[in-house]
């Protein structure tokens, strides 16, 4: 009886040891560019469980569908000692009314800088660097963009203030992103006329147990491209951190206008896997 | 429309928050509460490699009457905890922050058994989390 309760145990602490020491939901979600953070917004936290020494891999794949566009984004990611952080995601936006799609690149670094998620006066603070390559450049080039690829630098500040609301922990993430993006760079970058502009974006997650959490996110973006609008965007998630090995964040966002087809909304469904 | 939702949610959410009357050290189940928190604790770390070796030499009757103080007195309880200083009874120990993420997990896991509300299982990590800085490389 013993032996079989010892090997049960072992079975379900065996996962859990895998992942790493880090306490749950804290490696945060996978954003679309790949990195840690919500659904849009790239946060402090490093991807995963690894904490001091460990190391630890992820891998996600997501859809955002808004009434004209639908983007599919597939990522790996590593990480190690609760500090440094590497991603790869791939992105595909179709054009589901105007035909064709955009597809694009992105390799990111993230290296933490100062504070304890969870542990510190001063919140976590990280900072990131993206670099970008459209794989399609006929239609951002038409109009008007200057370069296939670009880079942005951000600098996030997050932290965990336990027992918050209604007893619940309460996550706030701002981040500064410099960034000549357009549309992501879904559009391309650069352009006659187009400087660096840094960006705000914030993110405000009520953690209402360690497998469930309710966030909202925004995110200001540049509208530097003269043929169309590009507005802010704006999202809903609720985060369901099934364990230390998945999680589901399934979202409603608000994409505004997207080459000059107005107010796209829809969902956003993420899978995440970590090892 | 995100912020209506936001805004209804953050209205419901504060309007059900009320300071209970009870003390954290009452929610978490009193004497035997904190007792069986402690012991869930102590059964984490027995049974942890990464963190076990750090405990090699420590009087473990001691220890876990010590922490049975503390956590009582720290969540309101009728203690006076006798130990020494965080920073004093951890320094030479070399503990890593995957040691202390190791030691939060299992709180929240006894926790979590004790059947501990969300609530004040976050009030007591709130208390206690701010004590990284005495626990950890010193
Ligand atoms: C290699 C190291 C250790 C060995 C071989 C060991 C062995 C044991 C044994 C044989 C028992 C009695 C088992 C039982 O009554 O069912 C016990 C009980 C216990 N051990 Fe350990 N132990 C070790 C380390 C630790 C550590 C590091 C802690 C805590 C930090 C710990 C905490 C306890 C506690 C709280 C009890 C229960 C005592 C009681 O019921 O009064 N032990 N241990
Ligand atoms: C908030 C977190 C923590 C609290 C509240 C806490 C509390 C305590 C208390 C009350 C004592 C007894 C002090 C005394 O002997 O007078 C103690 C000792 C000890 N703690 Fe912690 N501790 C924490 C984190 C950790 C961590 C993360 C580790 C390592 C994994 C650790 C390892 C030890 C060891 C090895 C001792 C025994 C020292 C000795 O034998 O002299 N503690 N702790």
């Amino acid at each position: 009886m013993k032996k079989v309760l010892a090997a049960l145990g072992f079975l379900l602490v065996s996962p859990y040891l895998m992942a790493g020491s880090k306490v749950i939901a804290t490696g945060g979600a996978t954003t679309i560019e790949g990195n840690s953070g919500g659904g849009i917004v790239p946060w402090a936290t490093i991807n995963g469980y690894s904490s001091s020494d460990e190391w630890s891999v992820n891998s996600f794949a997501g859809r955002v569908g808004v009434d004209d566009f639908t983007l599919d984004s597939l990522g790996v990611g590593a990480s190690f000692n609760n500090q440094w952080e590497l991603s790869f995601a791939r992105q595909k936006f179709a054009l589901d009314t105007i035909g064709g799609e955009l597809r694009q690149d992105v390799l990111g670094v993230k290296y933490k800088v100062a504070g304890e998620l969870l542990y510190t006066g001063l919140p976590q603070i990280s900072i990131g660097a993206q670099f970008k390559k459209n794989r399609d450049f006929a239609l951002p080039s038409a109009v008007g963009a200057g370069d296939d690829s670009g880079y942005e630098v951000y600098v996030a500040a997050t932290k965990v203030f336990f027992d918050a609301i209604a007893g619940r922990n309460l996550l706030l993430n701002a981040t500064i992103r410099s960034t000549d993006a357009h549309q992501t760079g879904l559009l391309g970058f650069g352009g006659e006329g187009v400087s660096r502009k840094l960006m705000f974006e914030s993110s405000a997650v009520l953690l209402l147990n360690y497998n469930l959490a309710l966030g909202t996110e925004f995110k200001q973006k540049p509208n530097q491209l003269g043929f169309a609008d590009e507005q802010h965007w704006r999202d809903l998630f609720a985060a369901w951190f099934i364990n230390k090995n998945a999680s589901v964040v399934l979202g409603y966002v608000d994409l505004g206008d997207i080459a000059g087809l107005s107010d796209q909304t829809g969902f956003y469904l993420s899978l995440e896997g970590t090892w | 429309m995100v912020k209506y939702v936001l805004l209804a949610l953050s209205l419901t959410l504060t309007a059900c928050q009320h300071k209970p009357e009870t003390s954290l050290y009452q929610r978490l189940g009193g004497e035997s509460g904190v007792e069986h928190i402690v012991d869930g604790i102590l059964y984490g770390i027995e049974h942890d490699q990464s963190i076990v070796h750090h405990f090699a030499d420590t009087d473990i009757p001691r220890f876990r009457r010590l922490l049975i103080e503390q956590f009582c007195e720290l969540s309101g309880g009728p203690c006076k905890y006798s130990g020494v200083s965080m920073q004093e009874s951890h320094t030479g120990f070399q503990i890593t922050q995957a040691h202390f993420d190791a030691l939060v997990n299992h709180l929240i896991t006894a926790m979590q058994q004790q059947k501990v509300s969300v609530e004040a299982q976050n009030e007591l990590l709130a208390i206690l989390a701010p004590m990284y800085k005495d626990v950890v490389y010193r």
